[in-house]
């Protein structure tokens, strides 16, 4: 029982991870309908400045811990929607309205390329960050197995609430989330009504970096450790969250986000530590499969 | 006009639902041997629906769809569903936005409505790596098809251009004789004449009398009304999803329901402020 | 002035990019990491985007946008033609190939030609039947393996166990084809990608089968009729023919055993677009509703591409476990599917010709740059979005028709489409 609840606590601390990266994906997917491959890689380099930040804020004397995560956020955010902006600009707007293929393969490309170019900048070697956030409450004992809840899992899942409730007013109160649901529902038809697609879409992947660089700096936080190769599997498992919500749909995103998280955690504490990965993909392969519009999707009827 | 044994197709309570929006509803009637049917009615009737749940590619919510071969078994068309449509039943269609393999020549086009007939003479696809001569002849006699249509559609010099570089005409001409090289005993044709000039209808009209004098019935939907009251033997009109009508043309042309659906429910509107 | 304004705005993103990254590096230090920055680095960096994009705006005032769209038709052209004597001029060249070079040189051959191998069976897949497959090394690996397995447990010999892992990977094609292939576009492409790292995985943890992260070692190498490549005792192919042995006789055999599969693959590749089969898959890429209209069996069609495309990548990577002698799955990441996926977008989908000039380009490029190797990636991915921007169908991107009346003609690539799936 006791060991359960861990494994409850553990699962949503990393789902609420996953789910700020898939809202990513799924805003992507949503408007241009591209798998955003680099998106993933967007999330290792917000971890990279987090690293940076962090270390140099140490080296700088700021030793409050709030003012240097404040800091650290609000650096990594900038620094990752700059990325973000870039990548759109540079290697999927030049492709619009090109073959089908050629954003993805520009998407792979960019991703391979971010990859090598932080380990060449940074080295191949793991990066270990002391805690930040150390210690926690026991929440209960059994036997010789104590509960235990990480302040960093509380700071984690403040943050991410926190993060989705300004991304929730941005997109349902404010005139640039009008505007992304009218380019997601139809782009053309935006365009006609005066609506500056490519600006929108732009501010897409701006929003979608800064997310994934918020679940960048939390990912360093959580493990302690980060390399350059950390984005593409948290990219696949974001995706799969994405795709289990029900791509298109930003709650989908999270629930999906959450939903990964436990399986995964769970998995790994009741099977095998190896095999998590296969867990989660297998649960990409079933859900795609059997239930191809997710959990909160919409179907759409295959026009004839 | 004399009774067949049964129709050659027959609907039957034919019921499509998305979501909540009931589509076509509790439609039926029959559409005879030899003949060439048509389905009419204002925009959003339903009769693409209608085709869509005969042609196997929607899956209707309730009512049968039989087909009556030759040999006078019947087949249940909203069972069999998907490709076997085609392939078993013989029904073949073209699309209202036409649908052709764009980058492959017109001849290709052709062969490839013969794939089922090639597959099983090159040995599902086998033996004839080895290029063995009963492929060869199939081959061959697929051509000799293809150049026969290719004929009588006027399109033999543009054999070897790609389909999607043909003129609009052309392309629809091409999408039926593709549809037939299939060698349906149905013909399902969602508005060939849309987008046509009247030269390009008239050899459209033509084209469908011929098709009907082959053996092969023709079931279609159209929104020129002069083409249809002038080449069909029977028409349905549809309007909301229901049908409204089914006779004759000329029943059809008197029938107050139709000229109502047509123009505008006014009879409908006065009744409606009246009470 | 605009030029000069807009060059500086790029020069300021250009140092919101690099200053964190590449300015600040990370050194492990005293109780932990370190940073180390490097100016230097960043002011280079930045100075590089400042002048490249004064470049650029001085070249588009140069040579206006419609001078620029005119050359691409006809360099597609010229393709078209060169390829009418550069295919036969390459199969001379490559037939030749071992006389003409040393071992370096017949070596990198050899990994050139198993890619463009791998290039046209995953043709078959995405540029025939237009569904995107990021998973291919799955079938690689499937081969690899099963070959490594099945001559360690049996001692077979390499030619035996060749069509047995071929024929595996195409199982495991259709076994992983039959639940995925429903899926649409993007979707497939995700689920196979999935699948290409859960084969990974397994083939690192399931030690007691595949040893894991050590992988399978000593794999028998393939012979001659039986006679065995190294010493000159009797029985092995120096000793038969009364030569000294050399190492060199190894490999200039496993050139050619390559390099006759690579033309097995390609022969039946282009037989197979001439019959119903190949034609089903181009129609399906085409428009996947009409082929349903048509009677067309979409699943089972489908199916076959994918379990052909399989075969061909069992055989190559039993190919490359009796070339090594050795297997391990960090020869099967990811980065393999994308590097072939890119030899197939780039060389043109469904061009055999393309596929073998990428093939040759970027393998070739990659080794030579082999001395960066820190940087080759780096690069690599750079060039697949470069190569995107300026030419998304293509080295060679018309389409041969299959069958014709009278002469074929070549399809212009705006006529194809890359299909759904």
């Amino acid at each position: 029982m006791a060991y359960a609840l861990q494994q409850l606590i553990n699962g949503v601390t990393l789902g609420m991870i996953y789910g700020l990266i898939a809202v990513g994906y799924t805003m992507v997917y949503g408007i241009i309908g591209m798998i955003n491959f680099a998106h993933g890689d967007v999330f290792m380099i917000g971890a990279f400045v987090s690293l940076v930040s962090l270390l140099g804020l140490a080296a700088l004397g700021v030793s409050a811990v709030p003012l240097a995560l404040g800091l650290t956020l609000l650096g990594a955010v900038a620094i990752s929607a700059l990325y973000g902006w870039a990548i759109e600009r540079l290697a999927y707007r030049p492709l619009r309205g090109s073959f089908r293929l050629a954003p993805l393969i520009s998407a792979i490309g960019m991703s391979i390329a971010l990859e090598n170019y932080v380990q060449v900048v940074q080295g191949a070697r793991v990066k270990p960050l002391a805690p930040v956030v150390p210690g926690g409450l026991t929440l209960m004992t059994e036997g010789s197995f104590a509960v235990q809840l990480g302040w960093m899992q509380v700071v984690i899942v403040v943050v991410t609430l926190a993060v989705l409730a300004l991304f929730t007013w941005l997109v349902t109160k404010t005139p640039l989330g009008r505007a992304m649901r009218a380019c997601e529902q139809d782009l053309k038809m935006a365009a006609l009504l005066g609506i500056d697609t490519d600006r929108t879409i732009s501010l897409t992947f701006v929003i979608g970096a800064a997310l994934a660089a918020v679940a960048g700096l939390l990912f360093l936080l959580y493990y302690g450790s980060i390399d350059f190769f950390v984005g593409f599997i948290a990219g696949v498992k974001a995706f799969t969250a994405a795709v289990l919500g029900g791509v298109g749909s930003l709650p989908g995103a999270v629930l999906g986000g959450l939903l990964i998280g436990l399986i995964e955690t769970i998995w790994s504490a009741y099977f095998s530590v190896q095999y998590k990965d296969v867990a989660a993909f297998s649960i990409l392969a079933v859900a795609l499969i059997f239930m191809p519009t997710g959990l909160l999707g919409r179907a759409d009827v295959e026009k004839v | 006009m004399t009774e067949h044994a049964a129709p050659l197709l027959a609907v039957d309570g034919l019921t499509m639902r998305f979501g909540g929006l009931t589509a076509v509803d509790d439609v039926g009637f029959a559409a005879r041997a030899g003949e060439i049917t048509a389905v009419i009615g204002p925009n959003g009737a339903g009769k693409t629906t209608v085709f869509n749940c005969i042609t196997g590619f929607y899956r209707p919510s309730a009512g049968r769809l039989w087909l009556t071969r030759a040999d006078g078994a019947r087949i249940a068309l909203e069972r069999l569903g998907g490709e076997r449509v085609a392939s078993r039943a013989r029904v073949a269609r073209t699309f209202q936005n036409i649908r052709l393999f764009a980058g492959m020549t017109v001849l290709e086009n052709l062969l490839v409505a013969q794939h089922n007939r090639l597959m099983a003479a090159s040995g599902f696809g086998l033996l004839a790596l080895l290029g063995t001569r009963g492929y060869r002849a199939a081959e061959r006699a697929a051509i000799e098809r293809a150049r026969l249509w290719l004929d009588r559609i006027g399109l033999i010099e543009r054999a070897d251009d790609p389909a999607g570089a043909l003129p609009y005409g052309a392309q629809r001409r091409l999408e039926i004789a593709r549809a037939m090289c299939t060698e349906p005993v149905l013909l399902c044709l969602d508005e060939p004449a849309a987008g046509l000039n009247p030269r390009e209808t008239e050899a459209l009209a033509a084209l469908l009398h011929d098709i009907r004098a082959s053996g092969c019935s023709l079931l279609l939907i159209e929104h020129d009304m002069g083409l249809v009251m002038r080449i069909s033997d029977h028409i349905i009109v549809l309007d909301h999803g229901r049908k409204i009508s089914d006779g004759t043309p000329a029943a059809v042309r008197a029938d107050p329901a139709v000229i109502s659906a047509y123009l505008g429910d006014e009879d409908e509107d006065e009744a409606e402020s009246g009470a | 002035m605009t030029a000069l304004r807009e060059a500086a705005l790029s020069a300021l993103v250009a140092l919101g990019l690099f200053a964190p990254i590449v300015g600040l590096r990370t050194v492990p230090g005293e109780g932990g990491l370190a940073l180390a920055p490097q100016p230097g680095l960043v002011g280079v960096l930045v100075g590089l985007v400042f002048f490249g994009r004064l470049g650029v705006h001085l070249r588009d005032r140069l040579r206006p946008a419609p001078g620029r769209a005119a050359v691409r038709p006809r360099l597609a052209a010229t393709t078209a033609r060169l390829g009418a004597w550069l295919a036969p001029a390459l199969i001379a060249l490559a037939l030749i190939w071992p006389a003409l070079v040393g071992r370096y040189y017949v070596d990198l051959a050899i990994l050139v030609l198993t890619y463009v191998m791998l290039g046209w069976g995953l043709n078959i897949v995405v540029g025939l039947a237009g569904l995107l497959d990021l998973g291919y090394v799955a079938f690689y690996a499937v081969g690899a393996y099963a070959y490594a397995l099945i001559a360690q447990f049996t001692g077979l010999g390499f030619w035996t166990c060749l069509p047995m892992a071929g024929l595996l990977a195409a199982l495991w094609g259709v076994t992983l084809g039959f639940p995925v292939l429903r899926l649409r576009g993007d979707y497939l492409a995700i689920v196979t990608l999935a699948f290409g790292e859960i084969i990974r995985v397994v083939l690192l943890n399931w030690v007691s089968l595949t040893g894991g992260p050590n992988g399978i070692s000593g794999i028998p190498r393939p012979t001659l009729f039986g006679l065995r490549f190294g010493g000159d005792e009797p029985g092995s192919f120096a000793g038969f023919f009364h030569l000294t042995s050399s190492p060199m006789q190894r490999i200039v055999f496993l050139y050619y055993v390559i390099l006759g599969l690579a033309f097995f693959t390609n022969l039946v590749s282009l037989r197979l677009r001439r019959l119903p089969l190949g034609r089903a898959w181009e129609a399906l890429r085409e428009d996947e509703i009409a082929c349903r209209s048509l009677g067309i069996n979409i699943t089972r069609t489908k199916l076959t591409a994918f379990a052909v495309g399989a075969l061909f990548g069992g055989f190559a990577g039993a190919f490359f476990a009796t070339r090594q002698g050795f297997v391990s799955p960090e020869s099967f990441t990811f980065m393999e599917s994308a590097t072939v996926l890119a030899i197939v977008v780039l060389g043109g989908l469904g061009s055999q010709l393309g596929v073998a000039l990428a093939a040759i380009v970027m393998i070739g490029g990659a080794e030579l740059f082999r001395e960066f190797a820190d940087y080759r990636m780096l690069v690599f991915g750079l060039a697949l979005v470069v190569m995107m921007v300026l030419r998304p169908r293509g080295l060679v991107s018309t389409r041969t028709p299959s069958v014709a009346l009278g002469t074929p003609r070549m399809i212009g690539a705006d006529m194809v489409a890359q299909g759904r799936g």
